[in-house]
């Protein structure tokens, strides 16, 4: 594999020339990432959401940075109780000494694209320990989590962030683009609120590597664990099994297992915070001994390169389409409801084809300004 | 991402939508009027984080700066704000938050607000404001110092 030059270091890079007097560098922004700055990581998590140019350039430069960070997950119903989980968890993190970064991410108004960022309501910063907090606001991309939650992720890794707390509304596809990003998926349920059957519904007990019963000083909280434990397929005389990290004999000898385990906590009295924080490590030894730490990051990394590539496929046929009067032709057909929208797709696809010769698209490319950066 | 946003120069973030911390500093526990301007802020397009109540003016620094804050609206009905608004807006200079706009709200007396512009608040609401001249300033001055920003 041909060694990827480290772009930070001052001789690699050739900066693009920027007037006197401009502000900082990308590069310089990149240095004070990785040194740890936090001013230069909050900015950093500005343009990439933004999704500005010196955030796709700050994200090249510091990726070979990432990979580090153990990123957990947390999910689960409005009201649940994940932003006060979240608060206890990022500061007993912080309090073993963990350098530790929090994603919050709420929805966008689909109206007006406003946000309502509150999960620093329940967030008081720790007397000892490092917290980086950020709110980030869903800014109506699909798929629940915004896309820039990724990339903020990432950009926490590069930054020296040992532990990474997402925190997302899990409401249909929330939750899966969650248990995509992160290690170890938690999923918080709270009693009495049905959510037993919601959670069923959803489909959340598939990505759950752990199960938290939230405000387990109110009744109903044992019922909750039970009705969970059910769901898990764990019968309840199967309660004396080892939930958490275990040894089964594979075909190749001893293998590491894991069963998702189900906590009962409660913020208010402190109850079961330390298993929590116990079965969290566990998750992380599992996923060590399997060598599922790495893997899960290598997966995540290519699908967001499907991801990207599947928006520059799209947008070389789009434009391929265009130049060949396809895509007015079949929006126009479309519109008389001449045909339908999927023969009106296959009418602007046939415009795409024979694509441009190599040669010619990436002149194309380059001339309208779109071409990418150096890969 | 849509070729606008692409084509874009660095941080000229006209699109980009204003990012707010409504924070409530020091003792007094009435944040009725913090919850209405958040909503009235999110309802005009933009980004609301809120602090909750008593935050010390380190914490509200921290936050501005984790969030990148445009814009950091502090609420005070204590009569605390002759100490802790100059040490806030020291603090966000210090913490290199130069560009961002700091506003006050509350039960700030006619005499004060000299000396509060004078401390590097944008500008003082007392009670009774109308929520759409709130909103009308947070975009000025953030268009301003967004502008400035782009031109230093």
């Amino acid at each position: 594999m041909p060694r990827v030059p480290d772009a930070l270091e001052p001789r690699a890079q050739a900066a693009p020339a920027r007037p006197a007097g401009a502000r900082p560098p990308v590069e310089d922004f990149a240095r004070r990432l990785v040194a740890g700055e936090r001013f230069a990581l909050a900015r950093a998590i500005t343009w990439v959401e933004s999704g500005d140019r010196a955030g796709a350039e700050l994200m090249r430069l510091v990726y070979p940075h990432t990979g580090r960070a153990w990123v957990v997950g947390l999910t689960g119903a409005p009201g649940t109780g994940k932003s006060t989980l979240l608060a206890k968890l990022a500061a007993r993190f912080a309090a073993l000494g963990r350098s530790v970064g929090v994603v919050a991410v709420d929805p966008s108004s689909p109206v007006t694209g406003g946000a309502l960022l509150g999960d620093r309501i329940r967030w008081t910063p720790p007397e000892t320990g490092d917290v980086f907090f950020r709110s980030l606001a869903s800014r109506g991309r699909l798929g629940g989590l915004s896309s820039a939650a990724f990339d903020a992720v990432r950009l926490m890794d590069a930054a020296g962030r040992e532990v990474v707390i997402v925190e997302t509304v899990g409401a249909g596809q929330g939750e899966v683009d969650v248990a995509r990003l992160a290690h170890t998926t938690v999923v918080a349920l709270a009693p009495g609120t049905g959510d037993e059957v919601q959670a069923a519904k959803a489909g959340i007990m598939e990505i759950g590597d752990l199960f938290v019963v939230t405000k387990a000083d109110r009744p109903g909280a044992d019922e909750c664990v039970r009705d969970v434990r059910l769901q898990l397929g764990l019968s309840p005389e199967a309660r004396g099994r080892r939930e958490g990290f275990g040894r089964a004999q594979g075909p190749a000898g001893e293998e590491p297992t894991w069963f998702p385990p189900v906590v009962k906590v409660s913020a208010r009295t402190g109850e079961g915070l330390d298993r929590l924080v116990r079965l969290l490590a566990e998750h992380r030894a599992y996923l060590e001994a399997s060598g599922r730490f790495g893997r899960r990051a290598a997966l995540d990394d290519v699908l967001r390169m499907e991801d990207e590539f599947r928006r520059l496929a799209f947008e070389r046929a789009r434009r391929a389409a265009e130049r060949a009067g396809a895509w007015a032709e079949a929006v126009e057909r479309l519109g008389r409801r001449e045909i339908d929208p999927a023969t009106a797709a296959r009418l602007a696809w046939s415009g795409t084809e024979p694509f441009p010769q190599a040669g010619s698209a990436a002149g194309v490319e380059g001339a309208d300004g779109r071409a990418e950066g150096p890969k | 991402m849509d070729a606008k946003a692409e084509d874009a120069p660095a941080m000229a973030g006209e699109a980009r939508p204003i990012r707010v911390v409504v924070a409530k500093p020091g003792l007094d526990s009435h944040d009725r009027g913090a919850k209405v301007l958040a909503r009235a802020l999110r309802d005009a397009g933009m980004e609301v984080i809120y602090t909750g109540l008593h935050r010390t003016p380190e914490e509200i620094v921290r936050a501005a700066v984790d969030e990148d804050a445009d814009v950091v609206c502090l609420s005070l009905l204590s009569g605390a704000h002759p100490v802790l608004v100059p040490k806030i807006v020291r603090l966000l200079r210090e913490a290199g938050l130069t560009e961002t706009v700091v506003m006050l709200g509350g039960t700030i007396p006619d005499d004060d607000v000299p000396a509060m512009r004078a401390a590097g608040v944008a500008a003082v609401f007392g009670p009774g404001s109308d929520l759409s001249e709130i909103v009308r300033a947070v975009r000025e001055h953030v268009a301003r110092a967004r502008a400035g920003a782009a031109g230093a």
